[in-house]
This record gives C-alpha cells, structure tokens and sequence, in this order.
C-alpha cells in the first residue's frame, strides 16, 4: 500500500530555486562545500555557464552533507527536489535503492546522447559508484577522499626518529607514539572518524570484509563482520595505547585535526582532504605517508576505502533538464577540470586522465605527500575491497562511535563493544532491507 | 456599574477565538495527529516504499535497552536543567531586584543569552571547555580535574547541563524579575517593622508570592529540557561519549533527520509527547495544589 506522504514538516524545501528564465533551462544543484571549497564550486558553474547558452547550472549551499541529504529526502517527497545533489559517501546505499527518486547517470548520459566512459575513472572511486553487474555509474565521482596518515616531522626529530621515515606498520606506529610521548610530546597519535580510519577503511587495507556479501555490494541481506578477530586485535592494541597513553581519543568527527596541527598530537590518521587544513595552520614541516597496516595478514596492504561525495541526479524531471545534466556532467569529467579541482581542493582526481596530468605538470613534486592518497587508492580494487556500500550507514557509524567511546573509557572490552555494535547494526540493515524490497 | 462590556452577538466570541483556534489546529494538532500516523509507517527515507506495521516501531523500540537506558539520561538531564535553571535565576532576580544603581545594564547583561541560538550556546561552552583549547579546562587544570567531556560522561553530562542552563537563565530571569517587583512593598515593609529579617522575609512571604510564577516556569522549563535541546547536544556530545548524552529529543532528530527512519522518530516523538502530557497534568493536579494565586 503507498502512502503519500505529507509535506507539512517539510516547508523548508520549498526554498528550492526552480524559477527558470525563457530560454535557459535551469539546472539546481545542491552542494555541501563550504568556504573555500564553495567558491570552488560556484567558480566550476560559472565556468561551464559562460561555455554555452543554453543551460544555467546554479549551486545551492545547503548545509553539511547529512542536512543537505535530509533537506533533498524532503523536497522529494514535496515534489521539489533539485536537479543535482551532492551526498556523501555513507548515504549511497539510501540513495541507489531508492526507487524513482534518482536516474543513475549512465542512463542521463545515454538519454542526452553523451558519450560517458565508466572505466575512465580510478577504479576504486568508479568502483564504488558503479551499478551492479556492470549496469554503468549510478552517481558522478566528484569528490573523493581517503584515509592517510599526516606525521610531525619536527616531533620527530625531537624524539630522535628519521623525520622521513614514517612508520609503515601498526607495530611502528606504536612504538614511535612510545618515542614520540618519551620526548616530551603531550599525545602520540590520534585520529579523525574512528569508524571509518579503523574499522572501514582497515577492511579494505587488510583485504577483510567489514560486512557479507561484498561488503553489501552484492545484495541487501549483508550483515556486519567487524568483529572478526583481526578487528577485535586492532580494536584491543588501541585500547591498550590508549591505557598507555601513545593513543588519544579526540572526538566522532575532525576534532583531531586540531591536536595535530597544534603540535600536540605527533601522528593523525584521517581524510586526505585535511591537507589544506593543516598545511594552512601547521607551524612545523609535515609529512604524509600511508595508512599503517599489519604485516602479517596476507594480502595488506590492499587499497584504502574512499570517502567524500559524489553527485546523484534526481528522478522525475523533464528530458531538457537531464539533457543540461548530462552536459554538465561531462563539462566537469574533462580531465583538466578535474586536474584543477584535485589541485586547488586536496581530494583525489577521479579520472586516471587528471592524475597524469597532475603528474606530469610536477605538482607531485612541487607538494611532496600529496600524490600518497592517489597512489593508495589507484591499486586495483578487490570485491572485499571496492567499498562499503550499506543501508542506514550513518547510524550505523554513531552506533560504532558508541560502542568504541565504552572501550577508550575502559567500561567494555574490544570484543564486546564489537559484538554488541554487529548486533545493533544487524537490526538497521534487517530494517533497510524491509523497506527496500 | 457594571464595568464589564457586553456583546449581544452571537458569532463574535467565536470569530475572535478562532485564530488561536486555527493556529493550534494548523501547529499542533494537526502535526500530532500526522505524527501518530507516521508512527505506524516503515517507510524509506525517499518516501517510495511505506507500509502500515501498527506498532512494529514502538515494539522495536522497547526491545532496544539503550533506548530504555535514554529515560534515565533524559530524567536526569531534565531534572538538573529545571532545578538549577530556576534557582540561580532566581537569585539572579533577587540580587537584581534590589539594585538600585545601574540595573538597566544588569538587566540587559542577563537578557542577553536568549537571543543566542542553541547551536551557537553549545559550541560557545565546548570551546571554553574543549580539554586541548578551552580556558576553562586549562584553569580546571590547574586545581586537579582533568577535564574531558570527550571520554568522560559526567563531563559530559555537565557540560549540556550548563549550556541549556545558561540558555535558559534569561527567559526564568524575566519572569522572576517581574514577579518580584509585582509583590507589594507595603506587604514586606510591615514583614520588616516585625522584625522579620530578609531571609524570613523571602521564605515567607515573597516565594510563596511568587509560586504562580516558579509554577509556570517549572512547567515552561521541564517541556524546554525535553524539546529544544537536542541543538546543544548536537553541537557538542553527539550523544556520547557512548551513550552518556543522549536524551529522547536527541536520538528522534538523529534517527528521524540524520538517519531518515522516519517512522521509528515519530514512534519515539509520540512517546516524547505522552511523557510530557502525562508530565504536566501531574504538575498540575498535584503541584499546583502548593500554589498560591493572590
């Protein structure tokens, strides 16, 4: 039985630019880049709007990923839904199963006649946007991120370690923070987003699956597997860090950003995209380097798992619309758009195209450390490494920050708090999958 | 004389109760009723698939012990934000009542919090308390306590208690303040020549004068504990550190907006809603006894 839903706690949404002047069919686009990423933004629209006549593409700052997600969800259901959104990496699964309310992008680009080449794109970016079963791309790579470590190249001097020898395993990383702590530092290592540097972005890198059936890209009865015993071994050497103090909990979201730059914190693991932030507030020489893994489990280090977003197009517009869409689309796939956008913009060049020419402009060599991101997820994918790609993925991650934040305070074990996180996030994905049959 | 006026027409009572009727018809019985509709719904976030379930959302609910576990959280909060939130603008009325100089800058010192939005209170507080950055942590420091809301849930704790608290002490401070200059002076001037000191003066006479107005307030203060804080939550606990911080209005606007079940969040928004009716007709049938009307 359908039910149409009513709009009434959904007014904000009629804030929706869609009044279109004569000629020029109007293209909505609903970002979450803010600052200077926003200017970025507004620059790319302008740029493609001076290129031609017919279409007007307009961004809308819209709030951060999860509000500008909720205030689309909204607007659909009040029939006003923009052209064009961005959503975050973890609202894939909410969006790709759900039915008629986008048009996956392959099928705008077939139905504005645009040519469109899916593998174009860096395999584990393309990989986790594309269709099942070969179908194309259901969303347009557009930013992407990944996990990476930054390290305090003064910190390390100070500690008597080779400032250009990051460590390279868990093992080394423990054993610096040791170093880095005897030295005199207030914290040794930290790190961003728990869930996703820890437990997400470690699947991948170690080549285990966090959660059945590819990690959920082969069906929606996928249940959890975090809590394997290499997780729960990692899980249970950070607690022990942290009781030791070589490992400092700052916070769910970038609160450790800060801790890095401020110089108190000598090792951060977190989004490549922090780049411009620290290089902009850091007074002390950095590095990056990759994500440390275990050296004893067979087939790591594999690939890191992406973050960032990509752009969904909405279902039920008219055909101009899409045929604007497309045009877009393809404006912002050109290899030298996404050159200047990974450049000025600390995410990753989506297409191999923009990487060469990254490379061969000597960018890489003019910003050392940068290219380390790139060069993380350009190995080729595995199917327990492509992604991650689950229903109700947020909640999902604030029940692991729960569960984790009982471990660093020392109420329950690593196995425990992996256990009961499996099991709660099981009921979502038992719920997701009940609502999208 | 009579003073009274008197309308002979029999539609004008009517014609001018019905905006306030319309208004809360369109703003709060309307979206009630949507509410308990909804309740019953799993629906997905688009809105594309949705089924009539009755009472699957509810029965998931009371299965889940960390929900159970956010009653208590919610008590206590609640409960800590109405007490201290009525005390100290109590005696920051009191105090202000009895200035003579200078207490329009006061007054207008003490006003001033309300006009901040929630989401600005919270950050304001997470910053001064922030373990790495704040000021306040860095004194705290220095007499012992190890402040860390990130990993410690009392801090935590804490640390929304006094971001709501502060928020609210202007809007109680107003009230208190027009309470108290509304009190007779003969009343307490008389209290004086028998020799009744401040204290005695204030216990016996100005409270009770002033139990309509803590009535109301209690009442005011316990619906925005339990509605309107879930901004400061979001902008510095997030609800942790586990699930330390969060209260009932906290998870309906993460599970409803952030997370997109909107059927489960309307399942606990109808629970919310019956706490606080069942709440304020227990104010009013046995707290309201104590109060004195002059």
């Amino acid at each position: 039985m359908k039910f149409k839903f009513n709009a009434l706690a959904m007014a904000c949404a009629l804030a929706t630019v869609s009044v279109s002047a004569h000629a020029v069919t109007e293209i909505s686009w609903w970002h979450s880049m803010a600052g200077a990423l926003g200017d970025r933004v507004n620059g790319l629209a302008d740029e493609f709007n001076k290129s031609q006549t017919e279409f007007k593409v307009v961004p809308v700052y819209k709030g951060a990923y999860d509000e500008a997600m909720a205030a689309a969800t909204a607007a659909y259901r009040a029939g006003n839904a923009p052209d064009i959104l961005q959503v975050f990496e973890v609202g894939t699964a909410t969006m790709m199963y759900s039915k008629g309310a986008i048009k996956p992008v392959s099928e705008v680009m077939k139905l504005a006649g645009e040519p469109f080449d899916p593998s174009a794109y860096v395999p584990a970016i393309g990989g986790y946007y594309a269709a099942p079963k070969g179908a194309g791309l259901l969303s347009l790579p557009f930013n992407s991120s990944t996990t990476v470590m930054f390290y305090n190249k003064d910190m390390f001097t100070k500690a008597g370690l080779d400032p250009n020898k990051p460590p390279v395993t868990w093992t080394e990383l423990a054993a610096d923070a040791a170093k880095l702590k005897a030295s005199g530092a207030k914290c040794g290592y930290t790190t961003t987003w728990q869930s996703w540097v820890e437990l997400e972005s470690f699947s991948t890198w170690h080549n285990v699956e966090f959660a059945s059936k590819n990690n959920g890209f082969d069906g929606l009865d996928t249940r959890l597997k975090f809590n394997s015993p290499l997780h729960v071994k990692h899980i249970e050497n950070l607690a022990n860090w942290a009781k030791q103090g070589l490992f400092t909990y700052a916070g769910r979201k970038d609160e450790a950003t800060s801790k890095f730059y401020s110089g108190e914190c000598g090792l951060l693991t977190g989004s490549s995209s922090s780049y411009a932030d620290i290089a902009k507030n850091s007074k002390f020489k950095f590095g990056i380097a990759t994500l440390p893994y275990y050296n004893d489990v067979p087939g790591a280090p594999q690939n890191t798992m992406i973050g960032g977003a990509s752009l969904w197009v909405m279902g039920g517009k008219k055909t101009e619309d899409y045929k604007g869409v497309a045009k877009f689309f393809k404006f912002l796939s050109k290899p030298e758009v996404q050159a200047k956008w990974h450049q000025e913009t600390g995410y990753l060049p989506t297409t191999l195209a923009a990487y060469d020419i990254t490379r061969k402009s000597g960018f890489y060599d003019r910003n050392p450390g940068t290219d380390v991101p790139v060069k993380q997820m350009i190995t080729k994918t595995t199917d327990k490494s492509r992604g991650i790609r689950l229903g109700n993925m947020p909640q999902i991650r604030t029940i692991i920050d729960e569960e984790l934040e009982n471990v660093w305070t020392g109420k329950i074990t690593a196995k425990q708090a992996l256990d009961t996180a499996v099991e709660r996030g099981n009921l979502l994905l038992e719920r997701f999958e009940k609502t999208n049959k | 004389m009579e003073k009274r006026a008197r309308f002979k027409s029999a539609w004008l009572p009517y014609a001018l109760v019905a905006p306030q009727i319309i208004v809360t018809l369109l703003f709060f019985v309307w979206p009630a009723v949507q509410a308990m509709y909804q309740s019953m719904l799993l629906q997905d976030a688009f809105g594309g698939y949705s089924e009539f379930v009755w009472f699957d959302n509810f029965r998931t609910l009371f299965a889940d012990s960390n929900y159970l576990g956010s009653f208590k959280t919610t008590a206590v909060f609640s409960v800590l934000v109405a007490v201290l939130g009525l005390s100290l603008s109590l005696i920051l009325a009191a105090f202000a009542d009895r200035v003579a100089k200078g207490a329009a800058v006061y007054k207008t010192f003490l006003i001033w919090p309300y006009a901040v939005s929630p989401v600005v209170v919270g950050v304001l507080w997470m910053f001064m308390l922030s373990p790495t950055l704040g000021i306040v942590s860095h004194w705290l420091h220095y007499i012992g306590i190890d402040w860390n809301h990130v990993l410690n849930g009392r801090h935590a704790m804490i640390l929304i208690v006094i971001a709501a608290v502060w928020k609210q002490v202007s809007y109680n401070f107003l009230f208190f303040l027009a309470g108290l200059q509304s009190i007779p002076k003969s009343l307490l001037e008389a209290a004086a020549i028998d020799g009744a000191g401040p204290v005695k003066r204030f216990a016996t006479i100005v409270f009770p004068l002033l139990s309509p107005t803590t009535f109301f307030l209690l009442v005011v203060n316990i619906v925005y504990a339990f509605f309107d804080t879930f901004a400061i939550i979001e902008a510095t606990t997030q609800g942790g550190p586990g699930k330390d911080t969060e209260i009932l209005v906290y998870k309906v606007f993460n599970d409803g907006f952030k997370g997109g079940d909107l059927g489960g969040a309307a399942a606990q928004s109808v629970i919310l809603m019956t706490i606080v009716i069942v709440l304020t007709v227990v104010q009013f049938k046995y707290v309201e006894k104590k109060v004195q009307y002059a």
